[in-house]
């Protein structure tokens, strides 16, 4: 790193969103602005309303069928590896294994590199690509699951669980809550991979992102929505639906005869988070980097320094700290608690 | 283990009772013995360990990582076992995970320090859900949910028997009930219920149906007494065992001490255990302080007196009295009691009367002293034999009229299972002036019943409709002089109350009506309520 370039004159929080000063941009800004580069789909992180966005060609296309295609006046598909290159900063966005299209910033200039991991998690997931590790000076890491409390167990063990009980309760039809954007596609595809092949009911809030999945290869198997008339009630007995968690455990979730509420969130690690929810079938599924992949990563990498953003930044700092890694809390405003509906 | 640990975490978190069935009953018949049988011990509370004290396992998690962090874990999640069972740092490949039965096994013969080191090295074996299943069997209640008596429904239900065969053999029973199981399967015999000090299982009634039954009975055939308000037990000493049962064969004679003790004779009496002072009962309110512990102490004791109320015999020195007619245990009941001559056990009255009307007058006036405060009217016939379960004609209990009143809905909140989607539970309240005398709703109540599905789907919209606040799974809904929806609410009896901030509390409040008809300003005022505890409690 030469000297007097501090990470700070490149990267710095502002109230809009992380701001590059040499390269006049935000990464996921939580309001419009001129330029923005965009980590992944999810709505804190990608917003509508700005001058010029670049982000991966499938992020670009989620935002499409999001927002419609009038979301930003100009869009810069960046594929993964390829360097964008402007005021002599260049970005380069890398699989960061969250959902489909989603990526690390690395953003270099004058010999600093600094690494921006937008959310991520390191496990296999059928419906994006993995997680690529980039040697850098800072690296900025989401902690959303940043407690020691939270280690994610093995996402087949829990679609097995889920189909035990479908096998247990056969009179009764299973919701499962899943965020619409990537967590349904990853429950859908991991229970075909257990060998699921019946018919998967889905709400009408998830049709266009399914599509899109299936459009860059992530095959679903037979869906259908789940729209019934009263007279069909009992076609349901057996059934798995899978909709977003807020409208199963309201009024949406009626008509299907005598529901177990299921919820696949690595939120339902916690016993009282599905008591609150009134979840039967907790399935701890996330998107997220657990304790250990969180801890694990910064062990990898190893960066001059780690700056934590949204989410429990104090027990990762304390983390750090105890395994000699300088750290520092980042406080951006405007995520929301993610893996959540 | 693995299996326990999933039926664990499921029950905690259902709430349909057949749901709960389904998964124990689903457990039981695909694990072997002794596991299941271990299984059922421990749901049923007849297996409990304090193997380990919180504080050993909070030293033993902290040798092990970051207090700090684990503190903030602790914070997090709130409950201990859980905590550790989550943050415990997982030694792959560690060790073999324990079948349930070992665990039991190696508990019974260890001394407390093997008894650390053997938790230590479970926990390393175990995946959280079972660290979560191993810590609650450890330090003591499972609580997931589950009453004893469900787990034996879902016993009985194994082997398609009736849940009362179960409870009359389970006191001569000791796990891991091979020989239950057995039977259940039909690979053996029933288990002799003969047992010193065992539980009967308890003969209910049905209620009446005045436009029918009066009809067709002859008031000369059934002895009338009060139906008192306290909770069902049978007390037993056999051959020196005693035991306080509730109606459902759960044992309960450690909270009651006091009454054990006064259990000087052989045999086994059916009544009703009630707070007594000198002779007279006390309300529900009062026996409440005394119900749902494991232990009690000297000054509990002293301050809520516990008795029986004896109105059945059903063994006397070694004789099943069951067979026996009504009129005849009966008389034996009274020469029972006589001997006793104890304040802790006395004799449940008979109410003479001639004729259905002249009861009908008793049920709404009920004498001065304690059948104030009677629930209602037992019938029993005097030829009538004890039988478990609730035959159709010997008993009747003929309740008495509850109290109503008009109270305007308040509150509404998400119900739980099947209703969560629904705003299901109300919160309901009466007219109050308020500081400057303007009438403002103070709330009396809360009931979750007494209406239909219809009537739910359109009180859940009327709810949603008319939200004010929101706060959680809460929401209040627009009620005052102008508008608002009255409910007529139907209730047992009232006490005073320092917890309500009308300073009455409700028995059994339920909805007995919607009154979509009816303005809320013209609903009753608190003074209503006030009168009415005035009058019961001037009647005794």
């Amino acid at each position: 790193m030469p000297k007097m370039i501090r990470p700070q004159d490149l990267l710095c929080p502002r109230p809009e969103g992380l701001y590059c000063a040499p390269g006049d941009f935000f990464i996921d800004p939580v309001r419009p602005v001129a330029r923005a580069v965009i980590t992944h789909g999810h709505g804190d992180h990608a917003r509508p309303g700005h001058d010029a966005v670049l982000a991966t060609p499938e992020t670009l296309a989620i935002m499409d069928v999001r927002y419609g295609a009038g979301f930003a006046r100009a869009k810069q598909a960046g594929a993964y590896g390829e360097a964008v290159v402007r005021d002599d900063v260049s970005v380069t966005l890398v699989p960061a294994g969250h959902v489909l299209g989603s990526a690390q910033a690395v953003v270099r200039w004058k010999g600093l590199t600094m690494v921006v991991s937008g959310d991520y998690k390191r496990r296999r997931d059928p419906t994006c690509q993995a997680f690529e590790p980039t040697p850098c000076d800072v690296f900025i890491t989401e902690a959303t699951f940043g407690l020691p409390v939270f280690r994610h167990p093995d996402d087949t063990e829990e679609i097995a669980r889920l189909l035990r009980s479908v096998a247990q309760f056969p009179e009764r039809s299973h919701l499962v809550g899943a965020y619409a954007l990537g967590k349904a596609q990853r429950v859908i595809r991991l229970l075909r991979e257990a060998g699921w092949d019946k018919t998967i009911h889905v709400h009408g809030a998830l049709e266009r992102l399914n599509g899109l999945y299936e459009r860059h290869g992530v095959d679903l198997g037979p869906l259908a929505p789940a729209t019934v008339d009263s007279r069909a009630k009992q076609d349901f007995a057996g059934a798995i639906v899978v909709g977003p968690p807020s409208a199963l455990a309201d009024r949406w979730g009626r008509r299907f005869p005598d529901p177990v509420l299921a919820f696949a969130s690595g939120w339902m690690q916690v016993r009282a988070r599905a008591r609150q929810r009134g979840v039967e079938l907790p399935l701890v599924i996330s998107d997220h980097a657990d304790w250990d992949e969180l801890t694990g990563t910064l062990d990898e990498l190893r960066p001059g320094e780690v700056w934590i953003t949204h989410g429990r930044e104090e027990a990762l700092s304390r983390w750090a700290e105890l395994h000699g890694l300088p750290a520092r809390a980042l406080a951006l405003v405007g995520y929301e608690e993610e893996d959540d509906d | 283990m693995r299996a326990f640990a999933e039926l664990l975490d499921r029950l905690s978190l259902t709430a349909s009772r057949n749901a709960k069935l389904t998964l124990v009953r689903d457990y039981l018949s695909v694990t072997p013995d002794p596991d299941r049988g271990w299984a059922l011990a421990a749901l049923t509370g007849d297996l409990t360990f304090s193997a380990a004290k919180p504080a050993f396992i909070r030293k033993a998690v902290e040798a092990r990582m970051d207090p700090i962090l684990f503190r903030w874990s602790y914070d997090y999640v709130g409950d201990l076992a859980e905590t550790v069972a989550l943050v415990w740092p997982a030694k792959p490949g560690a060790n073999r995970e324990p079948e349930l039965s070992e665990v039991v096994d190696a508990l019974h013969g260890a001394t407390r320090a093997e008894v650390q080191r053997l938790i230590e090295s479970w926990l390393d074996a175990l995946a959280p859900t079972g660290r979560w299943a191993l810590l609650k069997l450890m330090t003591g209640g499972l609580r997931v949910g589950l009453s004893a008596r469900l787990a034996k429904q879902a016993a009985a239900d194994l082997g398609k028997v009736e849940a009362s065969q179960v409870e009359e053999v389970w006191h001569a029973l000791h796990p891991p009930y091979e020989d239950l199981f057995a039977w259940l399967e039909g690979r053996g015999a029933r288990p002799s219920p003969d047992a010193a000090g065992r539980f009967r299982p308890a003969m209910l009634a049905q209620a009446v149906d005045e436009a029918v039954d009066f009809a067709k009975l002859d008031p000369a055939d059934y002895a009338a007494e009060w139906k008192w308000d306290g909770v069902r037990v049978q007390a037993v000493n056999e051959q020196g065992v005693r035991r306080l049962y509730t109606r459902n064969g759960d044992e309960i004679s450690a909270a009651f001490p006091d009454v054990l003790a006064a259990l000087d004779f052989e045999g086994a009496l059916d009544g009703e255990l009630l707070v007594m002072r000198d002779g007279r009962i006390a309300s529900f309110a009062d026996l409440q302080q005394r119900l749902n512990r494991k232990s009690v102490d000297a000054k509990l004791m002293a301050a809520f007196p516990a008795g029986v109320r004896a109105y059945d015999l059903l063994a006397e020195n070694g004789e099943d009295t069951r067979v026996l007619d009504f009129a005849v245990r009966r008389k034996r009941l009274e020469a029972f009691v006589a001997r006793l001559a104890s304040p802790r056990i006395d004799l449940s009255p008979l109410q003479p009367f001639d004729s259905w009307a002249e009861l009908a007058v008793l049920r709404a006036q009920p004498p001065a002293g304690d059948p104030q405060i009677a629930e209602g009217l037992m019938l029993k016939r005097w030829t009538s034999i004890y039988e478990a379960g609730r035959p159709k004609g010997p008993w009747f209990k003929w309740k008495r009229d509850p109290f109503l009143v008009d109270a305007v809905l308040m509150y509404a909140q998400r119900g739980h299972g099947k209703r969560s989607s629904y705003y299901s539970d109300y919160t309901f309240g009466v007219w109050k002036p308020d500081e400057a005398g303007a009438p403002a709703l103070t709330p009396v109540g809360k009931a979750y019943f007494g209406f239909t599905d219809e009537e739910l789907k359109l009180l859940d919209k009327f709810v949603r409709d008319n939200t004010v606040e929101r706060f959680g799974p809460v929401r209040s809904v627009r009620a005052d002089r102008d508008f608002g929806l009255v409910f007529e609410v139907a209730f047992e009896g009232l006490q005073r109350s320092t917890r309500h901030k009308s300073g009455v509390a409700m028995r059994f409040p339920r909805i007995s009506r919607i009154r979509w008809d009816k303005p809320a300003r013209e609903a009753d005022e608190l003074t209503t309520l006030e009168r009415m505890l005035e009058r019961m409690e001037q009647a005794r």
